[in-house]
């Protein structure tokens, strides 16, 4: 049993004081391990609330640097780290914010040669990325690696989160079994996002997974949320489990990794 | 029977921008060829061209997958809601 420190109990004492929380919550935060792929729009304001929390281990993935366009919504950032690695930016946001918090960062991109690694050492994995092979990607090794899945997506003024939980509910590809070929995609070509919608489903994706950790409440297993922020509406729809699932059924047709081409047009960028 | 249908944002543009629109039939497919009649050109965005909703668009009565009720064929009743929900991947935007 780890034992608090004084500055420990007053920094995570409106966490401690709840009761779905107490000591042992926050304890288990202390210990668990996140991963966050991407530190843009979803992984900014997730990596930052995840470290205020008090995840005591927290890898990040970007091979990116910082953009004056990013500042709109990527919080973690700042205009005089312009042209600095994400991954360092968002250290440096994070370390300021909570020592506690040891910070692993990944100056990579997501492959299929490197993600099963990467994956390996944590306990949940954020999916912040922004693009359709990324995100197969990340699914079908989640499914490989029976890693929970934290997902989470932006358009415009429309957001969507769930979380795949391998052996409990459906995966990705149980929603969309493949990913839409060149020109078909709603993508960011098509452009825009509100930038404080990037807060909101980065930190519902933030919300489920301190819920996975601490065991409380109903997550979003088996359901997709849906935040359309025009109309200022919440739905909630049922995702089921596809039995003929493509990765997650008893007789996946898909065993290894893809590596799908970018068809976004833009640069694959986490 | 007029029926409310829920357009994503990558769809707006075909339907005057508008995000909810009413559509007439029986079964999901009335209903997708109702939109066709008023829309130009989103029959093709949502269907292949056997007429089942493309891999990377879902489409919800209610609460619900068509997938795992009956698909196009699935029978809708006053009062339901329709939804079509496209695979997004955005996260950054860059």
């Amino acid at each position: 049993m780890m034992e608090f420190t004084d500055d420990q109990i007053e920094r995570y004492s409106r966490h401690i004081i709840l009761p779905e929380v107490g000591g042992s919550g926050q304890q288990k935060m202390l210990e668990s391990k996140i991963l966050l792929l991407g530190a843009g729009g979803l992984g900014s304001p997730a990596a930052y609330y995840l470290a205020a929390a008090g995840i005591g281990n927290l890898g990040i993935v970007d091979f990116d640097r910082v953009d004056l366009s990013n500042l709109q919504r990527q919080i973690i950032h700042s205009t005089e780290r312009i042209g600095m690695l994400k991954t360092e930016s968002a250290k440096k946001t994070i370390e300021a914010l909570n020592p506690d918090v040891k910070v692993t960062l990944y100056n990579q991109k997501l492959d299929s040669s490197n993600i099963m690694e990467l994956i390996d050492d944590y306990d949940y994995i954020i999916d912040g990325s922004d693009n359709f092979p990324t995100r197969y990607l990340v699914n079908d090794a989640c499914v490989m690696k029976n890693k929970t899945l934290i997902h989470g997506s932006i358009y415009r003024f429309e957001g969507q989160v769930t979380v795949f939980k391998p052996g409990d509910g459906p995966c990705y590809r149980c929603l969309y079994p493949e990913p839409p070929p060149p020109g078909m995609a709603p993508n960011c070509q098509e452009g825009g996002v509100l930038g404080v919608l990037a807060g909101i489903i980065g930190n519902l994706q933030v919300v489920e997974t301190l819920k996975l950790i601490l065991g409380i409440g109903k997550t979003l297993v088996g359901k997709l949320l849906i935040y359309d922020a025009l109309n200022t509406e919440f739905r909630k729809l049922n995702l089921r489990k596809d039995v003929d699932c493509p990765v997650c059924s008893e007789n996946p047709t898909i065993t290894e990794l893809i590596d799908y081409e970018e068809f976004c047009g833009i640069k694959n960028s986490n | 029977m007029a029926i409310k249908v829920r357009v994503p944002t990558p769809l707006m543009k075909l339907t005057d921008n508008k995000s909810e629109v009413t559509a007439e039939g029986e079964t999901i497919a009335d209903i997708i060829n109702d939109l066709e009649n008023q829309f130009t050109g989103i029959k093709d965005r949502i269907c292949e061209e056997s007429g089942a909703p493309r891999r990377f668009i879902n489409i919800y009565l209610n609460e619900e997958d068509i997938r795992f009720l009956e698909g196009e064929k699935t029978i809708i009743k006053d009062g339901d809601e329709i939804s079509i929900i496209p695979a997004i991947a955005g996260g950054t935007c860059n």
